[in-house]
């Protein structure tokens, strides 16, 4: 018997429907640290990934988008709860993808742990913020509230792999979108990695779907996807971006432009919460209006 | 006139060792020429109880390893491009747009119709899909719904699905379905009967129903192949319609958990092969039920071309029975014709 173990590998997958699967075309590729040393093969996902990933986010979007807001936020702290509990793991994958120090990366993941739980907070506040009741010139109520725009794909940003990530997935999901997220091109393996965290919180299969290869090959199905409802730029450069734009437009996707972002770790604000929604505007009658000229 | 097959010269590609046991068996009960092939193409078989069970038990065995394998590896064929236009125009050319609920209204069998003339209303390259299939008291609405096109009425009959009802009462609801101006009738057989080995039974009310249908209406038999457990029962009741006068061998009702298989398709297709090579009568085949998507209609077609032959490929022959198929053929199609993916926002909801 010898001391040495021997090592056991990571394969790294896809998350397409609450499943693991590898990419339909079978190709990987090779993911380095900054350094250029190898770390990982990751799946070098084609276009009938994303159209595959599209199938299963449109399936999952009932189910999410149906259940309560407070339900929601259950599942998505449940999410940083499994995230904490993998804290050692993600940091040592966010150090190696970022080049960070262990202390930095530490950092980074706890950032990353609050930004989920901030996320997962608004759920069932986010309705109270930007709906609301409207006065109107007539024995009517009438409520605004948003509502889930659908299909979200999201380009996840190239250089923060696993703060920057979070930060444009969680707003899709606490919202009641359902998301295709592709993970930085370089760096991968946080991402794929948070899919089995995802798959192990409670988060119905379907409602998060991540690819992992070519930003450029991936991203262009999905701009121009007729069932995709929504697209988010963060992860495309400025050529990328305009390209991608052109071909959401066929179908009047809601486009998040990317945006340059200094410091992934402060305050987000409303903005990507809002960015998903459409307002749903509903009249109600108030009923008879007595003889004094008013129902209440 | 019956031709008679001597052993061993059989001109139909494949599997001739089998093929020619098969002749020999025939050879044997076709013993002269019949010159009355309208009643039965082989009167020898069907003139009793025990010559149709000797005949039917005596039909080869089943490889059911072997047929899934076959069925399996003839589904990994890659179809794209130009091929893949032509099989989805041909797919939807083929489709039986069908509605069998009870909740059916005039309404939905009219938007059905519509949908069948015209599947996609923004493409008007895209063919019509082969008929409507419906129950019998819908088959007015439906005739009016697609007057004027060449989409053909299907009706279902005889007390579909289950056909548990006296023989009176069966040809009753197929005529009153013929009435009504059915071009097709497809028909459930007796599957206790055909379990209970009372093949004469079924032999007889196939028989009657297609003189029921007399010359307007293509009968199609419904196995329900999901209910007949094997894969030789599967063989024998293929058998058995298409001797008793088939135009349209059918799979399923799509009412029971198991539908249309690629093997049980696979092995219908063999039959209708075997059938015209012995007797000059080309049946037709329509798996129905479970077939969703555009990629398993594919894979169906080339079934198709590669056991029955390119004389099948056509909706005079071969048919799916299915209603969400459509909508993805559909989305393929335009696929095809944009290269972007196309979603349910762009087919009709039905």
């Amino acid at each position: 018997m010898s001391d040495a173990r021997l090592s056991v590998l990571k394969t790294y997958k896809l998350y397409v429907g609450g499943k693991f699967p590898r990419s339909e075309s079978g190709r990987v590729y090779e993911v380095t640290d900054v350094k250029g040393d190898w770390l990982a093969n990751a799946p070098l996902s084609s276009r009938k990934d994303a159209r595959d990933a599209v199938v299963a986010a449109r399936k999952a979007f009932g189910g999410w988008s149906g259940a309560t807001a407070y339900n929601r936020g259950q599942v998505l702290y449940r999410v940083a709860e499994m995230l904490e509990g993998r804290r050692a793991q993600f940091v040592h994958e966010v150090a190696g993808a970022e080049g960070l120090s262990k202390s930095k990366a530490a950092a980074v993941v706890d950032a990353t742990i609050d930004r989920w739980v901030w996320y997962a907070g608004w759920t069932d506040k986010i309705a109270q913020v930007v709906g609301g009741a409207n006065p109107v010139a007539g024995p009517y109520f009438n409520l605004s509230s948003p509502e889930p725009t659908g299909v979200v794909a999201v380009l996840a940003p190239q250089e923060s792999s696993f703060l920057g990530l979070v930060s444009v997935l969680a707003p899709v999901v606490a919202t009641g979108n359902t998301a295709v997220v592709v993970a930085s091109e370089r760096s991968p393996l946080p991402a794929l990695s948070l899919a089995e965290v995802l798959a192990t919180s409670d988060v119905p299969g379907g409602v998060v779907n991540i690819l992992s290869g070519r930003t450029a090959e991936i991203a262009a199905p999905l701009a121009a996807h007729q069932d995709v409802n929504a697209i988010d730029l963060a992860g495309a450069d400025e050529a990328l971006a305009k390209e991608l734009e052109t071909a959401a437009a066929d179908n009047l996707k809601r486009v998040v432009r990317p945006q340059p972002v200094d410091d992934w770790s402060a305050t987000p604000g409303l903005e990507r919460l809002t960015a998903f929604l459409e307002t749903k505007t509903v009249w109600h009658p108030t009923g008879a209006l007595g003889a004094a000229g008013s129902s209440y | 006139m019956l031709p008679i097959v001597p052993d061993g010269s059989d001109s139909a590609p494949g599997s001739r060792g089998v093929y020619s046991r098969y002749a020999r068996r025939y050879a044997r009960l076709v013993t002269m020429p019949t010159h009355t092939p309208a009643a039965s193409p082989v009167p020898d078989v069907t003139a009793s109880e025990s010559t149709l069970r000797r005949f039917l038990h005596g039909l080869p065995g089943v490889d059911a390893v072997g047929l899934e394998a076959r069925a399996a590896a003839l589904g990994t064929r890659s179809i794209k491009t130009t091929a893949k236009a032509y099989a989805l125009d041909l797919a939807i050319s083929m489709v039986d747009l069908t509605t069998l609920e009870g909740a059916d209204t005039p309404g939905k069998v009219r938007a059905l119709g519509a949908k069948a003339v015209r599947p996609d209303p923004a493409d008007r390259t895209a063919p019509a899909t082969a008929a409507v299939c419906v129950y019998p008291d819908m088959v007015p609405v439906a005739k009016e719904a697609v007057a004027g096109s060449g989409v053909k009425v299907a009706s279902v009959a005889t007390a579909f699905p289950a056909g548990r009802a006296s023989l009176a009462v069966k040809l009753a609801d197929v005529r009153e379905a013929v009435a009504a101006g059915a071009d097709e009738v497809d028909m459930v057989i007796d599957r206790g009967a055909f379990l209970a080995g009372k093949y004469l039974k079924v032999y007889e009310e196939i028989a009657a129903v297609k003189e029921a249908c007399g010359t307007d209406a293509r009968l199609k038999v419904i196995f329900e192949t999901g209910e007949l457990s094997t894969y030789d029962n599967i063989r024998r009741a293929s058998w058995l319609g298409m001797l008793a006068g088939a135009d349209f061998i059918k799979t399923s009702t799509g009412k029971v958990a198991v539908n249309a298989t690629p093997a049980n398709t696979l092995l219908m297709l063999e039959a209708v092969r075997d059938f015209r090579a012995q007797t000059g009568i080309q049946v037709g085949v329509k798996p129905a039920g479970g077939i969703r998507t555009a990629k398993d209609a594919l894979k169906f077609l080339v079934l198709v071309n590669e056991t029955a032959g390119a004389d099948w490929l056509d909706s005079h022959w071969f048919r799916f029975g299915a209603s969400s198929l459509l909508n993805d053929l559909l989305m393929q199609r335009q696929k095809l014709a944009t290269g972007r993916y196309s979603g349910p926002d762009y087919v009709t909801v039905d």
